[in-house]
Order: structure tokens, then C-alpha cells, then sequence
């Protein structure tokens, strides 16, 4: 019934990373919108705003899987909602990662790229913990994404997290989180990123300058 | 007969040949025609006395002009104006008729004389600004705004003028003006716009309270009358359908306000203004304006040519040190204090700029005030003459004025601070022609996302209706150009065609596309033809009128027969993919010479493909089936046995 995709041929452009970003009410948003109007201006960075594309949520396979097998990285950008994705990035994942493309059987097209997610809380960060309000980590609260990139055979990093995104742009933390984020692409795309140390952290943006900064100072030495 | 043809014949030629070369020349229209004026007129003599008549008649340009801009004035507007109205208009009458008027006074033997000259001279064109500004776009700018105001606050400070002239009579003056006055048939100029001096008049010899009061009822009329009893009177004419009929309505009103007006002594000018912002709100706002539109152009243009013809070459030649002298010296004066009102108010540097430069020369109303005060002896007629061709040419330098805004002040200020942008289009519009059920429902989403619209429908009876509904809507044929430049297609986004005359419906595309190639056009079709042919009229969304409502019957039939409704909503989905994509395979094949029952190619693919659907209905259902189907799919039988006992070497592991 479906065709199982093609094997993996060899890599397109190193470094291309696509950003599925998911956000229903963007024209209210503090947190995201900046991350995204950022992320569409690098290059290198193939931006797709779901909701805008699929605003019925009738997403298109055929599209999106092609999309997949043109990049590299794979980032889902996103306000968290209840401990998860916002609705239409799970029917993304329902519809697109079919058996026969992203797993089973002849399912080897996501085979060896990178997975993250950038995603926004309002909770603080110290409640993100056993001992805290939400009882769990956020990397742990997002383990479903975690094994179901395992099992289409991607490599996991930790999540990418703005905490507290209620108050950030009053606080005025906005600005260095979104010069953060592009950092983040930016050595994404550039091949500049220590990818065993990332993959060990809670999350890519707890250490940056370290996670960068082993490769930057080897480049600028 | 004959005289009268050939008359015509050497204006129109003038007009024809001068306008579009100044146009071209990045000159503006109205030097055009001044230009035009001059060349036959003292260059080379083809016209000649009747250009005085021809003058007073041309006038009643300006009397239209003014109706057509209070249509746009909404009396909302007009009371937002009233600070610029009274402070920049007044001060710059009382200024520039005080500054003149002293001057006046150590050049001059009477002091009346000056306060006249004064008066004559501190009012602006509003004739050649108002064309000037709307021709260039600038008339909704900050400085078209407040020149605007002066403009209005000049054309209501005529009446009292008009007063206030035959109490300043030079006594010894008297006997010669009136001789001269008569020569010079100076009275017929201030009929159109003045007012007095008509030979018709209701109010000689009134007390001045029965005079007020004689006003009042007048204005009263005018106001009670364009609110109560235009609207059933233009809906009855709107109903025989006959366009003629409408424009001799329009023109009706327009020259039956202005003799009430002369009647009572009032400023023609100022009625129809009146009327024009009583109308403003009316749904035959843009009907009236388009039709009176072109007279207003034509008797404007006319008008423009008698300036330029009635230049005096003879005193011009005999005194031209002081004629250019006065010329200057009057329109450096009204310049200057124009800038130093201009900081007063605030405006900003290139609409400062702007108001300073565009009301600096003497305008129509002038040439009436300086008859109005020969013939009363307060200017003598040797001194009016020379006041005449200043006037001229001051009106004569203003597009130059205007070609220095443009290539002197813009391109410097445009390198400046970042000035933050006019209020032009705060939204864009979306203009929707057909108000019936279909441009309805349009409309009314377009409005709940709180979208500008403006809706056009040929119907009278549905715009009254919509109206009832509180829906803004107005009367007229869409597919007209100039109606539509009335509902101002220039700043419009998009563009919807609803309305029900398929043939004009492709028409109206052809000619948006044509026009307006940024506009986004979206289009309602009838058939697959109809939309076929709108998509090549360059319609940028094409709907099948009937698609989706048919096709939610369908998917509520499928329910009501006990279908799961996801599933139906899954078909549904299929079904709409499966239709676009034939219909793009079929606009291959289509073609708009060939009807669609003569196009074989067409047929040929149609019939292929319903015998497929009819014969082969299993598989076909079976080929939606697929599609709909796609989704969620799980993963084959045993697949998870085989993945969870770690014996799978196919898929990826988890590591
Ligand atoms: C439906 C919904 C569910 C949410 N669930 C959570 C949650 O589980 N944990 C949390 O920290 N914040 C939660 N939030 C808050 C959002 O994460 C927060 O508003 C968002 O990250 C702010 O980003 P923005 O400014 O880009 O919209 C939720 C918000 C909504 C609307």
C-alpha cells in the first residue's frame, strides 16, 4: 500500500536544518514570535509555520516528508502545552512519520539526522523538577519526542527551553534568548556543535558558550 | 452656429494637445491648460472677447468641484477639521490681508484701497490646488489636509467680504467705476462664485435679521433636504435603470442648490459644499461623484484656459518690472507668513513645505473680489488691471511652485530623520462589487475581522436594504472605472467580483488585471467554464459558487446515513483534493474560444474519466478509499512483536 521510501542516498547540504514551527495564536505571542521571526531570516534554515500552512490541520504527507528528507536537522518550535507539542504537530507526527518512510520496514529516511525542540514554558524552571510543582524534568516530560526520534533512528538532543516565557519579555530576558537561539542554529548549521556533550545535557541552552565554545575557540585560536 | 463650433473646436484642440503634453512633462494638468489659454488666447489671437463669458460660465467648474469635495467630507470630518478650519484658516486671511493691506497703505493714495487690495490678494486657488493636490496624490497628506482647510476657510470669508467691500468706497472713485466696471462686464465674473451681483435676487432690500433669517432657511434647506428627500427622490430615478436619467439628477442638484444660493445672495460655491458633505454619507455618494465628475474636469479646464487666454499682453508688456515685482513681492508675503503658520500648527517638514508652496498665488475668488471693488469704487479700474494680471500670474507660477516641491524639497527631506508616515491607508480596503446573498456573507466576514469594505451593487433595492442592516453600502455599476476610482480602487487591497452578470464579471477581471496589477483579485464562478475563464482574465482565486455548499450537503447525507463523521470529514477532504486536481488537468485542455460542448479534447477527458467513476466504481471508490484512508495507518501485523523482541534489523533500534 505505501512505498517504502528510498534508502538514505547521500546527505543534501550539510547542516540544512528545518524548523517546524507550531504556535495557534501567533499574533499573541510574546515568546515564540521573535524566536521565529529570527529563525526565517538565517540561512540555511528552512522555516515552515504548520498552522499557517495546514490552518484545517489537513496536513500534506507527501510535502512534509519531502521536506524531511531535505534536511538535516529537525527542530519542533513550540509553547509547550500541557507537558507536550501543541495539537497539530502531534497529527504531524500521527500523519507524516509512517511506517515504511520513518520506521519499519524500508523505514530509513530519518536515519542519522539530528532531533531537538525549542519550546517555551511559563513555569520556572526550578519547578520543573522532582521535588518541585510539575514533579518532572523537562527533558523527562518530553520523552515521548525523545523515543520516537530513537526509533525513527534520529539523534536526540535535549530540549532548547525558554522558562518563566510569561514574563520574559517584561523582564527583558527576551532579547539574549533569541540572540541564544540563533547562536544555536547558527552552530547547528555550521557543524560547530559539540553533539555527545549536548546530547548529556537538560537542556541545549544550559551551558552554550560550553557547548560552543570548545569548537569557537579552536576556531578563533 | 458656426462660430460657436469653431469656438468649441480651438478650446478643445487646446486642451487636447496642451494637457496630455504637459502631463507627459511631469507639469500637471493645470499649466497645461493655462498654457494652452495663453497660446490662443494673446499669443496668437484665435480667441478672443468671448473668453470673459466663456469664464463665467467655466466658473461653475469650481461651484462642482466643490460639491464633489465635500462627498468626500464626512460632517464627522468636517468637525474634526474645525481647529485648522478657524485657527490656520482664519489667522491666515486676517494675516495676509493685514501684512498687504499695510503695505498697501505707503504705496497707496486711500487706505481703502489697500484693505481691498489686501483682501483680493490674501485668498488662495482653490481651483488649481485642489486639482493640483489630487492629481499628485497628496490631497490625503498632512499638508493637503491643512491646505484644504485654508481653502474652505477662504471660499466662507468671501460672504463677509463681499460686505464689507461697498462700505469702503472711495467717494471721488464712484463716478468712473461704475462706467468702467460696466466696460469691462467686471460684474458677470462674480455671479458663479460670488454671488452677489446676480441679477436675480429674493433678499434686495431685506432688513439684515429677515436677510439672517433668509440664510438660515436657505442653509437649512439645503441640509434638511439633501438628508430627507435625495435619497427616495436618486432610489426612484436609480429604478428606471436609465443611466442618463441619473447624471441629469446629479447635474440637477448641483445647479438648483447653486441658484438657491445666488437667490439669497449666498456663495454658490459654499451650497453646493454643503450639500456635497450633507451627501457624503449617502449610498449614491459615489454614483453622484463619478457622474459629476467629468463636467467638473471639463468646466475646470475651461476655466484654467480663459486665465491663460485673459492675460493682458499689452499692460503686461508696458509695466512687466511692476507687474513681476508685485507678482513676487504678493507671493513671497503669503509664502512666508503661510510658513510661519505652518510651525504654528505643527505640520511636519514636507507637509510644511507643501502648505507654504501651494497656497501662495491669488486665486479665482480674487478676480471676483477685484470686480466686485471696481464696480464700488474702492479699487479704480487702472489699478485692478495690473491686480488682474498679478492674479494671473501668480496662478500661472503655481505648478511651477508645485515642480519645485517635487524636485527641489522632497528628494533633500527625503534624506532626513525617517518621518513617520501619513495616514493614507491605515488598512487597506477590499472593494466588493455585488451585494447580494454571495458578496454578502463575504462582506460580512471581512467585517467581523474588522476589515474595511466597501460594497458596490447596481441594485438599489439591495444597498437600501443592506443599509437597513447596517451594512455601509453604495449604488452604482461596478464594472464602471470611474465609480470605482470613486470607491477608491487606487488604495484598495483587494478586490472581490460577486456580482451576478457573468460576461461583466470576466469583463471587470480583464479590466482590475489590466489596471491595477498589484490588486488581489478574488472572483465568484458559476461553472467550471466561467471559472476557467475568469483564471484567464487574471483572477488570482476563483471559487465555484455552488462547490462547497454542495459538497457539505453531501458530507451531511453521508452522516445522516449512520457514516462515522470523521470519516465523512476524511472523504470529504479526498474528494475536494481529487476535484482541484482534475479541474487543473482539464484548464490544460480548456480553451476560452472553443465552447466547452465543442472543445473534444475536454469532452473527450471528462467522458474518460466519469465512464472510469461510473463502470469502474469500485476501484474508483476504492482510489478516494486509499486517500482518505492514508492517515493513521498502523503499522502491519506483528510488526511490534518482532521490533520489541529486538529481532528487527530493518527499522532502526532503539539504541
Ligand atoms: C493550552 C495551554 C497549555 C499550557 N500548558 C503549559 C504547561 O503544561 N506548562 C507550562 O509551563 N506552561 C503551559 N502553558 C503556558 C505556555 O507554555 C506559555 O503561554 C507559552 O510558552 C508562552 O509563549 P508565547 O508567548 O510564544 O505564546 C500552556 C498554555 C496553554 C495556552
Amino acid at each position: 500500500m505505501l512505498t517504502p521510501s528510498e534508502p538514505i542516498v547521500a546527505m543534501p547540504t550539510a547542516g540544512r536544518i528545518l524548523v517546524l514551527f507550531a504556535h495557534p495564536s501567533p499574533v499573541r505571542s510574546e515568546a515564540n514570535a521573535p524566536m521565529a521571526a529570527a529563525a526565517r531570516r538565517l540561512d540555511g534554515v528552512t522555516f515552515v509555520d504548520l498552522y499557517a500552512e495546514y490552518p484545517a490541520l489537513e496536513i500534506d504527507v507527501d510535502r512534509e516528508q519531502q521536506r524531511l528528507r531535505g534536511h538535516d536537522v529537525i527542530c519542533f518550535q513550540h509553547p509547550l502545552y500541557w507537558y507536550s507539542t501543541p495539537a497539530i504537530l502531534k497529527e504531524w507526527q500521527d500523519l507524516v512519520l509512517e511506517h515504511g518512510f520513518a520506521y519499519g520496514a524500508g523505514g530509513t529516511a530519518l536515519r542519522g539526522k539530528v532531533f531537538f525542540s525549542a519550546i517555551t514554558a511559563s513555569g520556572a524552571e526550578a519547578a520543573y523538577c522532582a521535588a518541585g510543582y510539575h514533579n518532572f524534568s523537562i527533558r523527562e516530560l518530553l520523552r515521548p519526542l525523545e523515543q520516537t526520534a530513537r526509533l525513527c533512528g534520529m539523534t536526540y538532543l535535549p530540549p532548547f527551553a525558554l522558562f518563566g516565557a510569561g514574563t520574559a519579555v517584561d523582564e527583558g530576558r527576551i532579547h539574549a534568548h533569541v540572540a541564544d537561539w540563533v547562536r544555536l542554529l547558527t552552530a547547528l548549521r555550521d557543524g560547530r556543535l559539540d553533539m555527545a556533550r549536548a546530547a548529556s545535557l537538560p537542556r541545549l541552552n544550559h551551558d552554550l558558550d560550553g557547548l560552543l565554545g570548545a569548537v569557537g575557540a579552536a576556531l578563533e585560536g | 452656429m458656426g462660430g460657436m463650433l469653431f469656438q468649441a473646436f480651438v478650446y478643445l484642440c487646446a486642451a487636447v494637445i496642451a494637457v496630455p503634453v504637459a502631463k507627459r512633462l511631469g507639469l500637471g494638468s493645470v499649466l497645461g491648460y493655462l498654457v494652452a489659454g495663453i497660446v490662443i488666447g494673446p499669443v496668437f489671437h484665435v480667441v478672443g472677447s468671448e473668453t470673459e463669458q466663456l469664464q463665467q460660465f467655466a466658473e461653475f467648474g469650481v461651484v462642482m468641484m466643490l460639491f464633489v469635495v465635500g462627498l468626500e467630507v464626512k460632517p464627522q470630518l468636517l468637525w474634526q477639521m474645525r481647529a485648522r478650519l478657524l485657527g490656520l484658516g482664519g489667522l491666515q486671511v486676517l494675516a495676509t490681508a493685514g501684512a498687504i493691506a499695510a503695505i498697501g497703505m505707503l504705496l497707496l493714495e486711500h487706505w481703502q484701497t489697500a484693505l481691498a487690495a489686501g483682501l483680493v490678494l490674501s485668498l488662495s486657488s482653490t481651483a488649481i490646488v485642489l486639482q493640483t493636490l489630487s492629481e499628485k496624490g497628496l490631497i490625503r497628506t498632512d499638508g493637503g489636509q491643512a491646505s484644504f482647510a485654508v481653502l474652505l476657510l477662504q471660499d466662507i470669508a468671501v460672504i463677509p467680504m463681499l460686505a464689507l467691500i461697498p462700505l469702503l468706497a472711495v467717494p471721488h472713485m464712484a463716478g468712473v467705476a461704475q462706467h468702467a466696471a460696466a466696460a469691462a462686464g467686471a460684474g458677470a465674473v462674480q455671479a458663479a462664485v460670488g454671488g452677489h451681483g446676480a441679477d436675480m435676487s429674493l433678499v434686495a432690500g431685506l432688513s439684515s435679521w429677515a436677510y439672517a433669517l433668509v440664510v438660515l432657511g436657505a442653509m437649512a434647506a439645503v441640509v434638511l433636504g439633501g438628508h430627507f428627500l435625495s435619497r427616495p427622490l436618486f432610489r426612484f430615478i436609480a429604478s428606471s435603470h436609465l443611466r442618463e436619467s441619473f447624471t441629469a439628477t446629479a447635474l440637477l442638484l448641483v445647479v438648483g442648490i447653486a441658484l438657491l444660493m445666488t437667490l439669497v445672495d449666498l456663495s454658490p460655491a459654499l451650497g453646493t459644499f454643503l450639500a456635497g458633505v450633507v451627501l457624503a454619507d449617502s449610498e449614491f455618494r459615489h454614483e453622484l461623484e463619478s457622474d459629476i465628475e467629468p463636467f467638473k474636469g471639463l468646466l475646470l479646464g475651461l476655466f484654467f484656459i480663459t486665465v491663460g487666454a485673459g492675460i493682458d499682453f499689452g499692460v503686461l508688456r508696458d509695466q512687466l518690472s511692476t507687474v513681476l515685482a508685485l507678482t513676487l513681492g504678493v507671493m513671497a508675503i503669503k509664502g512666508a507668513l503661510l510658513f510661519v503658520l505652518g510651525r504654528l500648527f505643527r505640520l511636519r517638514a514636507a507637509d510644511h513645505w507643501l502648505f507654504a508652496l501651494s497656497l501662495a498665488q491669488v486665486g479665482e475668488l480674487g478676480f471676483v473680489l477685484l470686480a466686485f471693488s471696481t464696480h464700488n469704487a474702492v479699487i479704480a479700474p487702472e489699478q485692478a488691471k495690473l491686480l488682474s494680471l498679478v492674479i494671473a500670474l501668480s496662478m500661472l507660477l503655481t505648478p511651477v511652485l508645485f515642480i519645485g516641491y517635487e524636485c527641489l524639497v522632497l528628494p533633500r527631506l527625503r534624506g532626513d530623520a525617517e518621518q513617520p508616515a501619513d495616514a493614507i491607508d491605515e488598512q487597506g480596503t477590499v472593494i466588493i462589487a455585488g451585494g447580494a446573498r454571495f458578496g454578502q456573507v463575504v462582506n460580512r466576514l471581512l467585517m467581523a475581522a474588522g476589515v474595511r469594505t466597501v460594497v458596490l451593487d447596481h441594485d438599489a433595492a439591495i444597498v437600501e436594504l443592506m443599509r437597513r442592516i447596517g451594512i455601509g453600502s453604495y449604488f452604482g455599476d461596478a464594472s464602471r472605472p470611474d465609480l470605482l476610482r470613486a470607491a477608491g480602487i487606487e488604495q484598495a487591497q483587494a478586490f472581490v467580483v460577486a456580482i451576478d452578470d457573468r460576461d461583466r464579471a470576466v469583463t471587470l477581471v480583464e479590466y482590475l488585471r489590466r489596471e491595477f496589477p498589484r490588486l488581489r483579485i478574488l472572483a465568484r464562478a458559476f461553472d467550471v467554464d466561467h471559472l476557467y475563464l475568469l483564471r484567464t482574465a487574471g483572477a488570482d482565486v476563483a471559487l465555484r459558487e455552488v462547490f462547497d455548499a454542495s459538497l457539505e450537503l453531501g458530507a451531511a447525507t453521508l452522516r445522516a446515513l449512520g457514516r462515522h463523521p470523521f470519516d465523512v470529514e476524511k472523504l470529504k477532504r479526498a474528494f475536494r483534493k481529487h476535484d482541484m486536481e482534475t479541474l487543473e488537468e482539464l484548464y490544460e485542455l480548456w480553451d476560452r474560444d472553443l465552447e466547452l460542448s465543442k472543445n473534444r479534447a475536454l469532452l473527450e477527458r471528462v467522458r474518460a474519466r466519469t465512464a472510469a467513476e461510473l463502470e469502474l466504481t469500485a476501484r474508483d471508490r476504492t482510489l478516494l478509499h486509499d486517500r482518505s484512508e492514508r492517515g493513521w495507518t498502523p503499522p502491519p501485523r506483528g510488526y511490534t512483536d518482532a521490533m520489541e523482541s529486538g529481532e528487527s534489523d530493518d527499522g532502526p533500534t532503539a539504541p
